[in-house]
């Protein structure tokens, strides 16, 4: 396998390491993006909480099977080169076998051009069955014991819009008679607040209206989970435990492919689904066909027929964030 | 759910007509139910330079009593509906299934007040039938769904009520869609209760969550 560093004309980190040529000593990341994430690195050591910490300090200290020498001198996503992609990929396809037993494909679909992505869902339709976080779990390869996904299901009184308020741990019989269910998760907002407070530009949005994380980017500082007013972003507390045979092959550098620990993740509406063409894993599963996704721009699709005829709301609007994810109810 | 009986059932098809002219998936739909070959329901989209179909699952085969006897082979004797239907009298004020003691002892009924032969064809009971008399095959129920669920049907046919699957880029794929039916079961149409699956077990990513407190 190459060593992506050497390709770059910013290779020598400017530091007293040794970062060049894959040797194995520990050494920062390479180039100007590297030393500001460096310093962020040592700046939150003191700061945050020990999965962090632990996450902040473990690449300085040891490379550890998992943490690959190749891995941990990668440049930021936007920076790589094709090659150095396909490089990347290659490395973590081999990780993939050789920590999960798994043959994965992992591919880089890029926004289609004019495409913007939105989705709604029909509250008077959904029945909290919870069969969308389910699909999610599955399809993107989410930790299995702790029933990780990226949405959250609340049980919602009726009259109260109040999602903060709702209940996720229910566990009867749906629907309730007095109750309402409302599927929340990554509202891929306009102003996203969690890309706004990271420090190191491991999140951003792309031009289809995803929020993705470069997560060999992500230092785990978790700002950006208490930046968002959705609760829509996961921390990584353990490496991922997925049994070779569940594991979904058909993953995106971007999406669902396995997830390092101590890493930021996130709802990306399935873009290596959609951005082929096909409808995200949690509309696909939803029994009762409360979801609607497609393309904003498209005046006859979908999205945009809900957005036409029908009362759609947004949560917190007065946050100001313009969510790309409505709600409407019939009538 | 009044306003849908208020809705007289012909002005609904009237309106879903009128509505079709403006979405092809609708007119072709409705052209396929004005006469054409019972197929596979399959059709065109939106005429955008899309190259994929839409394809509308199949409503039921045109059912059979079994009659609860074996033949040689072990194998059910089912009758057709018609074999004992040409001889009796049609019961046009049966709303109920409460008072089925011969032949359908045990179906479930639950929808509005309609009587059986609102949907039931009378006159020929290996079929269903439409407000204006005109019957309709099992496998095109939906025609008689629309009939009185004029708002479900147009939400429907906009990809916004009965779900889907393969793509929303119909220039990249295929795309399915549910028959009513795969979803309301005609006799009791009401979503039937279900129990969740997969409780989150997160510990700390739900703040404000008052189940955790
Ligand atoms: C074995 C004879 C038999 C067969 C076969 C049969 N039915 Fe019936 N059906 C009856 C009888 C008798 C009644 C009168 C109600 C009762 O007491 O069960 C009835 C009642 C009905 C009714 C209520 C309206 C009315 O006329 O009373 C409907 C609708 C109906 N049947 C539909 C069907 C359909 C659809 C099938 C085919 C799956 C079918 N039946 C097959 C004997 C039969
Ligand atoms: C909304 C329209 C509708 C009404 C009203 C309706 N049916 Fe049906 N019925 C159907 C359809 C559609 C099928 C085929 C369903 C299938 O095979 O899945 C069917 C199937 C049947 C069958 C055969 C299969 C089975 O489920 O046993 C019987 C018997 C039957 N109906 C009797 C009745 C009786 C009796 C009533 C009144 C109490 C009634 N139906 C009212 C639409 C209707
Ligand atoms: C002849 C008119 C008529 C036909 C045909 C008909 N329905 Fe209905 N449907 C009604 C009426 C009336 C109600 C009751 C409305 C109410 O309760 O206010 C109803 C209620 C419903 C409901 C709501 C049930 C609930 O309690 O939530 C569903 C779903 C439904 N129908 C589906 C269907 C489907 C699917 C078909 C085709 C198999 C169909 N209907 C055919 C008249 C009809
Ligand atoms: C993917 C499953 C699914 C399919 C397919 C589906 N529905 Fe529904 N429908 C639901 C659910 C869930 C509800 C809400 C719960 C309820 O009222 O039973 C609903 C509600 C309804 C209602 C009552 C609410 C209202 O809008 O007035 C009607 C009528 C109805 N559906 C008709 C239809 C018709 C007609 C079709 C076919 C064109 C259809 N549905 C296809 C799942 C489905």
């Amino acid at each position: 396998m190459n060593d992506p560093a050497p390709a770059s004309p910013k290779t020598p980190c400017g530091g007293n390491c040794s970062c060049s040529g894959g040797s194995t000593n520990a050494s920062p990341p390479p180039g100007d993006d590297g030393s500001t994430r460096r310093a962020v690195l040592k700046g939150l050591g003191a700061t945050l909480g020990v999965a962090a910490y632990a996450k902040a300090l473990a690449p300085l200290t040891e490379l550890t099977k998992e943490t690959s020498m190749d891995e941990f001198l990668q440049k930021h996503y936007k920076e790589l080169s094709k090659d150095e992609i396909a490089t990347v990929i290659t490395r973590l396809t081999q990780e993939a076998k050789e920590q999960y037993g798994a043959d994965v494909t992992i591919s880089d679909p890029k926004p289609q051009e004019g495409v913007k992505f939105g989705y709604a869902l029909n509250l008077s339709i959904c029945n909290g069955c919870r069969k969308c976080a389910e699909a999610c779990h599955l399809e993107n390869n989410h930790d299995r014991p702790s029933h990780q996904s990226y949405i959250r299901v609340f049980e919602m009184t009726k009259g109260s819009m109040d999602f903060e308020k709702g209940n996720v741990h229910y566990d009867h019989p749906v629907p309730q008679p007095d109750k309402y269910y409302m599927p929340v998760q990554c509202q891929q907002c306009e102003h996203p607040p969690c890309v706004d407070v990271c420090p190191v530009e491991a999140t951003w949005k792309e031009k289809d209206g995803i929020v993705v994380v470069d997560y060999n980017w992500c230092i785990g500082c978790r700002y950006c989970e208490a930046a968002c007013p959705y609760h829509a972003r996961r921390f990584n507390w353990q490496k991922p435990q997925i049994p070779a045979p569940e594991i979904n092959p058909d993953q995106s550098y971007l999406s669902n492919r396995i997830r390092p620990q101590g890493v930021m993740e996130k709802c990306t509406f399935c873009l290596h689904r959609t951005r082929n063409g096909r409808l995200p894993a949690c509309l696909e599963a939803c029994p009762t066909g409360a979801r609607v996704f497609g393309d904003l721009n498209d005046p006859a699709s979908e999205v945009r027929y809900v957005l036409e005829n029908k009362r759609v709301f947004v949560l917190k609007e007065e946050l100001g964030l313009k969510p790309q994810f409505f709600y409407f109810f019939d009538e | 759910m009044s306003r849908l009986l208020k809705q007289h059932p012909s002005l609904a098809w009237i309106a879903l007509v009128g509505f079709a002219t403006l979405c092809s998936l609708a007119v072709v739909w409705a052209q396929k139910n004005l006469g054409a070959a019972e197929s596979a329901p399959v059709m065109k989209s939106r005429p955008k330079a899309e190259k994929h179909l839409v394809a509308i699952k199949p409503g039921p085969p045109t059912p059979r009593l079994d009659t609860g006897l074996k033949d040689a082979q072990g194998r059910a004797i089912t009758a057709a509906c018609s074999t004992c239907h040409s001889t009796t009298t049609p019961n046009t004020m049966r709303n109920t299934a409460h008072d089925l003691f011969q032949a359908h002892r045990g179906l479930s009924y639950a929808h509005g007040n309609l009587t059986c032969l609102s949907c039931h064809n009378a006159k020929d009971y290996d079929a269903l039938h439409l407000a204006d008399g005109r019957s309709v095959a099992f496998p095109d129920v939906m025609t008689l769904c629309a009939q009185c669920h004029g708002t479900a049907m147009r939400d429907y046919l906009h990809g916004s009520h009965g779900g889907m699957n393969g793509h929303w880029d119909l220039s990249k794929g295929p795309r399915v869609r549910n028959n009513c039916v795969n979803c309301h079961d005609p006799h009791h149409p009401e979503f039937p209760l279900v129990r969740p699956v997969l409780p989150p077990r997160d510990r700390i990513s739900v703040p404000n969550v008052p189940a955790e407190h």
